[in-house]
């Protein structure tokens, strides 16, 4: 069976029409695990018991002739932070080695509920602080295209597996541009709405005020049509947009005439790859002979938005991390301690690693009693500020376009040494996460070394349906 | 006393809702098993996220709008972070700047009839903590009590003795059961004071430079041993010369002995910051009159109305009004009673005779088997002299036991006042003639009669009104024998 580039419509249809089964289709995807897993190390565990379950499950259901939903019997991938009863959840990290989950994040529930097929639990940075799975307790995935450079992260396990075939699409989260980072790394399309529209629940905190689940796909079909399954109010999670149900994907539409795109300048300036710069210019004057009109825009300098995102992310990370404390679960360190608190000190220092540490520790300190109007207060001024730009922007144009990331997928090792790889990588991603927009990032061909190329879409909050008709645009009338 | 207190409290009430503050465990968790009522968001499994509960939220800024307080229509939540195996997120939801009420006062009772107003600072919602149960080799954590709501009012240092923080201890718990927002048992933890006290010398009118908290303490009892204690301590130090260290205490037992805890400049730093899982909480003036609805009538409320509606005085109003049942008990007697004097007899022979029996027998109010409407029967049937007072003592024992009718006692009991006056006059001739004795008497001691109004009501069994008795019998000695 040929597994490349198949949508889920296809796929779905072929389960239907009894074409395959859904444990062939199952096996014929783990065949591309067995065959380049050892080389990309895109799992932390891999769950083929219960996949091969749940396709069995969608086999009969077909069989006694039950309706099953688009992503039953599919082949997918749950990144590692995502709880999901039964299986190890470690967001990447020691500390959480030995860590099974008791319950199902509403992410993981409501693809349940739909027949989904994981077959495993993908690699990310640990506890998603960084922009390229280097900081995963678990090894770093490698890159599909190139084994010697990385897959991007935080969700890099989760785009290396879409990327590789080994599932047809991926579950990742993203803070700043942990979902579109790596789809642009890996050649994918990337998609995380409006913050608040998928529930949180479930997924291991980084920063609340900006973590949001999205999907890892090969095409904006298959983008709408998983976020149509999980998006949608969550009783769990208060921070969740108060809309039951959305469907975007049978809304998509790449006829927009008199599309207004803006251009800020900002994003492709001398900090940006050339070859990466002049990539998405070509697209953006494809869009133009389309009839869509480009527009400069000046928006604040990214500069601003990776002080931000840095001060808030790590603030929010270092009390998000401290319930980690080998108490109720998590890693017990075996040395002599004097006192409780010591054996919490033991636990911790010696569960996480230097990226969790090192955050933990400079967020704790932007919270500290005489800093936190210097750092955190003020932090969440400027993010006003960079909300009211964004809002002034989407008065003159509809969407934004610009590079996902500065650079293509770099040389394995990029971080040693560098402390804010993550934070600076995710220059052009931070600014939309903190004010929140729908974004996706598609892939707009490779460079002269056959590294993918990513350019994101952005538009204002809930304006999902024209952020993915925008890359459908681009999908079905530019890329072909 | 060379040294005046200065005292200011923080109470923590656990609010009555059916699920915890932030997941649907049962708050109920008096004598469950450990860890019984637990969930991912209470046991702050990685992933799990609050939802605030709206019940709890509104019990707070009822209880805000109780204590006269005002309220801030757009709140919000804050992480206070710290370690503590006990607390499982490490950080525990609550309120740091924009507390749901603000800036309320209460009146308190001080003797002979004065009144002094306590400042509230403000009144704010917060999560309980899990429970360590420590023994020799090892430390056991429940968390069934983790999440459960809790409110907490914190007052201005306005008190300066004892009475006044226990007469303010007792009239918040008061209007705590009032209102509803918790049953306030405290042998259940459901309320817990936090003192903070200094001494200055009597006369200075400036904070003292030191602080001394003490930390849960669980009962009013223990509350005024502490003050007791401290006192006594702190007294003792600066006589020395020296001042108290600013620090915080704990109690091992009910004695009221506190120990050093924690000295101040080794305390936290929480760290606070706007909680990023729930989203501000705003109300409309609408919203907030509403619930202001919903509290009824207030202690104070009740007892100034009893005073000045019924003629009811402060001590008996006070009574009347202690507890919400006590209170609607009395109003469902004298509901359509327009004679303010058998109100006031009702609510008399309720306290002193219903009340003192239900004592006694270590009953409940709402066990009880006299109803509201035979107590005004009764009082009805005194007041018209169909019965004398001693009877209607009696008859409040029968009722009180079986919940007879008044009337029925009576009339099988023979209990009928003797009103024709014949018949006493009979009596009064008979006892007079059979004590030449104190007749006589009477040339020295005017008052020597009173000894026969006693032997005529033993004769009448106690069925005629004395004053009438003394009566006749007075007219009966001053007009001489015929
Ligand atoms: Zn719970």
């Amino acid at each position: 069976m040929n597994t490349k580039y198949q949508t889920i419509e296809s796929l779905h249809k072929e389960l239907i029409a009894r074409s395959f089964t859904a444990v062939e289709l199952l096996n014929s995807y783990l065949e591309n695990v067995d065959a380049r897993e050892s080389e990309l190390n895109c799992f932390v565990s891999q769950t083929r018991e219960q996949a091969l379950e749940a396709a069995t499950k969608v086999d009969s259901m077909i069989e006694s002739g039950r309706e099953i939903s688009l992503v039953g019997g599919i082949p997918a991938a749950l990144k590692d932070n995502f709880n999901w009863i039964g299986t190890k959840t470690t967001a990447s990290s020691k500390i959480l080695d030995n860590y099974v989950s008791p319950y199902n994040a509403t992410v993981t529930q409501r693809l349940l509920d739909a027949n989904a097929v994981f077959v495993g639990k993908t690699n990310m940075d640990a506890f998603a602080h960084g922009s390229s799975t280097e900081t995963s307790d678990y090894g770093v995935t490698a890159n599909p295209y190139n084994t010697q450079r990385v897959s991007g992260g935080s969700s890099g396990g989760s785009a290396a597996a879409v990327a590789a075939n080994m599932s047809v699409y991926a579950i990742g989260s993203e803070t700043a541009g942990s979902v579109r980072g790596p789809a642009a790394w890996c050649g994918l399309y990337g998609f995380a709405p409006t913050y608040g529209r998928n529930s949180r629940y479930g997924v291991v905190a980084m920063g609340s005020s900006l973590d949001r689940p999205g999907v890892l796909a090969n095409c904006v079909e298959d983008c709408a049509l998983v976020t149509d399954i999980i998006a949608g109010k969550d009783s769990h999670d208060a921070t969740t947009i108060p809309v039951e149900k959305v469907e975007y994907r049978k809304a998509l539409s790449a006829d927009h005439t008199g599309l207004k795109i803006g251009i800020p300048k900002q994003f492709l300036d001398e900090r940006i790859d050339p070859q990466v710069s002049a990539r998405v210019r070509e697209m953006l004057a494809e869009y133009e002979k389309l009839g869509a009109t480009l527009v400069d825009i000046d928006l604040l300098d990214p500069k601003y938005a990776v002080a931000v995102y840095t001060i808030v992310c790590r603030s929010e990370v270092s009390s998000n991390l401290a319930r980690i404390d080998g108490i109720r679960y998590g890693h017990v360190s075996e040395k002599k301690a004097e006192s409780v608190l010591d054996q919490i000190a033991y636990n911790r220092g010696e569960g996480f690693g230097n990226e969790a540490k090192q955050r933990s520790m400079t967020g704790a300190y932007a919270l500290s009693a005489g800093y936190y109007d210097a750092y955190y207060k003020k932090a969440q001024k400027v993010r006003t500020l960079i909300i009211q730009d964004f809002a002034n922007a989407f008065k003159q144009v509809d969407v934004i376009i610009g590079p996902t990331m500065p650079t293509v997928a770099p040389e394995q090792g990029v971080t040693k040494n560098n402390p804010l790889f993550g934070e600076l990588a995710d220059m052009l991603t931070e600014s939309s996460a903190l004010a929140g927009l729908p974004c996706i990032s598609v892939p707009v061909g490779v460079n002269n070394e056959n590294l993918p190329i990513g350019m994101q879409i952005f538009g204002p909050q809930f304006a999902e349906q024209l952020v993915l008709d925008t890359a459908y645009i681009y999908q079905t009338r530019i890329a072909k | 006393m060379k040294y005046e207190i200065v005292i200011g409290l923080e109470i923590h009430i656990q609010a009555k809702t059916k699920s915890k503050m932030f997941c649907r465990c049962d708050a109920k968790y008096f004598n469950a098993a450990p860890n019984s009522h637990v969930c991912p968001v209470c046991l702050g499994l990685p992933g799990a996220l609050p939802v605030p509960n709206k019940k709890a939220i509104e019990q707070c800024i009822r209880l805000s709008l109780a204590l006269g307080c005002n309220i801030n229509m757009f709140s919000k939540f804050d992480r206070k972070n710290y370690f503590y195996p006990d607390l499982p997120k490490a950080y525990q939801i609550s309120q740091y700047d924009l507390p749901f009420g603000y800036e309320g006062n209460v009146n308190i009772d001080l003797s002979g009839s004065r009144e002094k107003q306590i400042r509230i600072t403000r009144v704010h919602m917060e999560e309980d903590t899990g429970k360590s149960i420590h023994s020799e080799t090892k430390t056991l954590l429940d968390f069934n009590k983790s999440g459960v709501p809790l409110v907490e009012v914190v007052t201005e240092p306005d008190f300066s003795d004892v009475k006044e923080v226990l007469s303010f201890a007792k009239r918040l718990k008061q209007i705590v059961k009032y209102i509803g927002v918790s049953d306030a048992d405290m042998e259940k933890g459901q309320m817990r004071f936090e003192l903070n006290m200094s001494l200055r010398k009597t006369g200075e009118t400036s904070l003292p430079k030191y602080k001394v908290e003490v930390k849960n303490i669980g009962s009013i009892s223990v509350l005024e041993k502490v003050i007791t204690y401290e006192y006594n301590r702190q007294q003792e130090i600066l006589e020395k010369g020296e001042i108290p260290v600013q620090e915080t205490r704990g109690l091992r037992d009910l004695s009221g002995v506190t120990y050093s805890q924690r000295v101040k400049e080794e305390a936290n730093d929480y760290r606070y910051f706007p909680e990023p899982d729930i989203p501000p909480i705003i109300y409309t003036e609408k919203e907030i009159q509403e619930l202001r609805q919903t509290l009824g009538e207030l202690p104070s409320e009740k007892k100034a109305r009893y005073i000045n509606d019924y003629g009811v005085d402060a001590a008996l109003a006070e009574t009347l009004t202690a507890t919400k049942a006590k209170a609607e008990w009395f109003e469902k007697a004298i509901e359509g009673v327009e004679d303010k004097e058998v109100i006031v007899a009702v609510g008399k022979w309720f306290v002193g005779e219903v009340v003192a029996l239900m004592k006694a027998s270590k009953s409940k109010l709402s066990q009880l088997k006299i109803q509201p409407k035979q107590l005004v029967a009764l009082v009805q049937l005194l007041k018209s002299s169909k019965i004398s007072a001693p009877s209607a003592k009696q008859v409040v024992v029968a009722m009180f036991e079986s919940g007879i009718d008044p009337e029925t006692y009576i009339r099988e009991n023979g209990l009928e006042m003797v009103n024709d006056e014949s018949a006493i006059q009979a009596v009064v001739e008979k006892v007079v003639a059979s004590n030449p004795k104190v007749v006589a008497d009477m040339q020295k001691n005017p008052n020597a009669y009173k000894f026969l109004i006693g032997q005529a009501m033993k004769e009448l069994q106690g069925k005629a009104n004395p004053q009438q008795v003394d009566k006749l019998i007075l007219a009966r000695l001053t007009s001489g024998s015929n």
